[in-house]
């Protein structure tokens, strides 16, 4: 990741990121052309069968997904509370498609070119050699992991990071034991459909008492069309046990809508801690709507031992759908839950995020910062739960939700919901909502500063403390993102 | 260095500066004074590019340019500063970022190089101290939650870091202490050379005792109606502007 070092040194980087504004909107919207391995369209009890069969999974594997898929067909569709979002057909999306290259793969040889080059082209080179140092990659496109990097150096550590495909078959009980335990396939519509027809994700597993030394990152990639990308990612920190993870995402520029339905879930035990990063830039869509990412995932973490924490943090730029809502359920005592969040919405672009904080624990703590910055005529939602249970003793709860909006097309919506059964709980809840003016442009204007700057500066400003969130390669990375999901919104 | 000819600007229709005229040598500082709504700071903002007013005929040039054709960024960059008389606030941005960011594009227009961050705050030390500007100001958002004084002090900071060809304070010495006009227009004294020039806007003689200005002009419903030296300025400030606005009305009566 040359590209990034580039990046850490703000001051050589103007040029090139005003170059990149001038450029194209979207600038990962372009496809591979390679060779797939793709089923037909449609779903049924046979193309979870196939899905299974392409796998070579074992066949309580396939037992929970027929299960998953059985449920699903019982469920009504779901209703989306300030969304709006045209039916979606199910039979008309394929579920299943792989780049085609060797079964498996023991050296970067033998990835094929045009894949390597995809991912150099997103900024993820997959040779080690030139990776950031500090960060594993393990990239997936379409259905299916490409390359894990660095695992060689990891399992010196005990630390798994592979592919859940490789899971499943490398680590049957690991899988077993934890699939389905903080996001069960009955959870939500698209959980259950999620649980029917999952292709591919990573694995996560931090023995006792081991510390990750590096960043582990997931890139996700779209690229063959009308498929639909519904991968599971599951991290699991046994006591002790410190990781801090990241996703990223992008997909091509295409007029349909594709459907992204992911489930993450995360488990840390006795005094484990868990950071999971997103930096989420599916296909918005463009200027007018068209297109794009309906982006429905459930994210979700339990707090299963004592001490533990879970911290979410998420820049969404991307999709033109995305409904989600990390989550953490705080079951052991003194664990603590966070979620920070940027959601940027621009154009026609719709978010409806938040987070659910479940105080089930005594002594559990946590914190919710949300800013929202809505500009074109998109809308943004906050929604977040924050729920005491009747045993949470001295539970705590901040939460902090802002919205910014730029121009007077565009809507910011907060839903915060309490549900608190126990006297000892302090639950705090603040929300501002402001506007970038056009006398604060005039006014950078006047120093010198270009609009698309100054609303890069005041969107960076307002967004700092999610930003601070970020794994500082990253961070750099986002702040661009924030300034060029904005272009031309003002003015 | 700036040339106003027959200068007429418009907002939402209604025309404000009705031909308007004015001339600024290198070297020189011009006072504008004028009663409440007479277009003061509309003058001010049509310089500054500011796109809610329409120029509706006339000329502005600035070093041989013609700034209408620029944007205000590019006018900045050319070295046109306006001292706000309304200071905006920037949540969540540093002074630090915020002025980093304006000196390096500035530089960049000139096609020098951004400075490192050690010369960055070498000059921001520098600067501060020339214009008694307190750190704990400037380690804050931009000029958010600011007195007015301490607004006003900020703008002539922000003067100090861009080392402008011409700077328009728009009633700079509003809401200033006794202490703070000082320091303010010591701060102005300092910067001005023969190769920059200043036009104050001010409402007060007083400001003018330390800001000594080589022209006073008289602006009135849209137009330069007098232009005299720093004497009229102490005429003004004793009879008012009665007497200058009959002199025009029944000018314009005939
Ligand atoms: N945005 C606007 N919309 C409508 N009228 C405006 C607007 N801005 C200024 N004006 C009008 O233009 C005229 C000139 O205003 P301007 O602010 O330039 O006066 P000024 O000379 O600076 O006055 P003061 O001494 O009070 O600062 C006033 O009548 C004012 O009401
Ligand atoms: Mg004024």
């Amino acid at each position: 990741m040359n590209q990034y070092k580039e990046e850490l040194n703000p001051e050589t980087n103007q040029d090139q990121l005003l170059q990149e504004m001038t450029q194209s909107d979207y600038k990962y919207g372009f496809v591979t052309d390679i060779e797939s391995d793709t089923i037909e369209k449609g779903l049924s009890e046979e193309t979870v069968r196939l899905i299974s069969g392409k796998k070579n999974e074992p066949a309580w594997m396939l037992e929970f997904r027929l299960k998953a898929y059985r449920h699903w067909l019982t469920l009504p569709l779901p209703t989306w509370p300030h969304l709006t979002i045209p039916e979606i057909d199910y039979q008309d999306i394929i579920y299943y498609s792989a780049p085609k290259q060797k079964k498996s793969l023991s050296s970067l040889d033998e990835v094929d070119p045009e894949l390597l080059d995809t991912f150099n082209k997103l900024g993820i080179p997959l040779d080690e050699q030139k990776l950031l140092t500090g960060v594993a990659v393990d990239a997936v496109m379409d259905s299916v992991s490409v390359k894990t990097t660095f695992k060689k150096n990891l399992a010196d550590l005990g630390i798994i990071f592979c592919s859940f495909s490789e899971a499943v078959q490398e680590y049957p009980d690991l899988v077993k034991k934890y699939m389905g335990t903080v996001v069960p396939y009955r959870d939500n519509y698209y959980a259950a459909l999620n649980s029917a027809v999952f292709s591919d994700g990573s694995f996560v597993y931090i023995p006792k008492g081991v510390r990750c030394p590096m960043e582990l990152s997931t890139y996700f990639r779209i690229n063959a069309a009308n498929t639909g990308q519904f991968e599971r990612t599951l991290i699991v920190a046994d006591d002790n046990a410190y990781v801090s993870y990241l996703e990223g995402c992008t997909a091509p520029m295409r007029d349909e809508n594709q459907l992204h339905a992911a489930i993450v879930e995360i488990i840390a035990m006795d005094h484990a801690s868990v950071k999971y990063s997103t930096v989420q830039n599916w296909y918005p869509g463009d200027k007018e709507g068209k297109g794009g990412i309906y982006n429905f995932v459930t994210k979700r973490g339990m707090c299963k031992g004592v001490h533990s924490k879970i911290s979410w943090t998420q820049v969404e730029t991307g999709s033109a759908v995305t409904w989600k809502y990390p989550s953490c359920i705080l079951r052991g005592d003194h664990s603590v839950g966070e979620f920070y969040s940027v959601a940027v919405t621009n154009n026609y672009q719709q978010a409806d995020t938040g987070s659910k904080m479940i105080h089930i624990g005594k002594n559990t703590k946590s914190t919710i910062v949300s800013k929202g910055i809505s500009a074109g005529r998109s809308q943004n939602s906050y929604r977040g739960l924050v729920r005491v249970a009747r045993n949470a003793d001295n539970a705590r709860n901040f939460s902090q939700c802002d919205s910014l909006l730029l121009g007077d097309k565009c809507g910011a919506h907060t839903f915060p919901y309490l549900e608190v059964d126990n006297q000892s709980a302090i639950v705090e809840h603040e929300a501002t909502t402001s506007k970038i003016g056009e006398d604060q442009i005039f006014y950078c204007n006047q120093r010198g500063i270009s609009t698309e700057d100054a609303i890069g500066l005041i969107v960076n400003g307002y967004a700092k403390e999610v930003l601070n969130q970020l794994p500082m390669e990253f961070a750099v990375e986002a702040q661009k993102l924030l300034q060029i999901s904005l272009e031309g919104s003002v003015g | 260095m700036l040339k106003i000819v027959n200068l007429k600007a418009a907002i939402n229709g209604k025309e404000i500066l009705k031909g308007l005229n004015l001339e600024v040598k290198p070297g020189e500082v011009h006072a504008i004074m004028g009663p409440n709504g007479s277009g003061k700071s509309t003058l001010a903002a049509v310089l500054a590019g500011r796109e809610i007013f329409e120029v509706t005929e006339g000329q502005i040039m600035f070093e041989g340019k013609d700034l209408t054709t620029l944007s205000p960024e590019d006018r900045a960059r050319e070295g046109i500063f306006l001292g706000f008389q309304y200071p905006i606030e920037i949540p969540g941005v540093s002074m630090n970022n915020f002025m980093k960011t304006a000196v390096n594009e500035v530089r960049k227009y000139r096609g020098l190089t951004p400075l490192t961050a050690g010369e960055f705050l070498k000059m921001m030390r520098e600067k501060k101290e020339l214009v008694e500007i307190d750190s704990k100001l400037t380690n804050r958002s931009v000029n958010e939650g600011f007195s007015g004084g301490e607004k006003k002090k900020n703008e002539i900071f922000q003067m100090a870091m861009l080392e402008p060809k011409l700077a328009i304070l728009d009633e700079t010495d509003s809401g200033l202490d006794i202490d703070a006009l000082r320091i303010v227009a010591n701060g102005v004294n300092k910067l001005k050379s023969s190769e920059n020039a200043v036009i104050v806007i001010t409402h007060y003689q007083r400001l003018l005792d330390y800001i000594v200005p080589d022209f006073v002009h008289v602006l009135y419903n849209g137009q330069i109606v007098r232009s005299a030296g720093k004497e009229l300025a102490y005429e003004l400030e004793e009879k008012g502007y009665d007497w200058i606005k009959k002199e025009v009305d029944q000018l314009e009566a005939n």
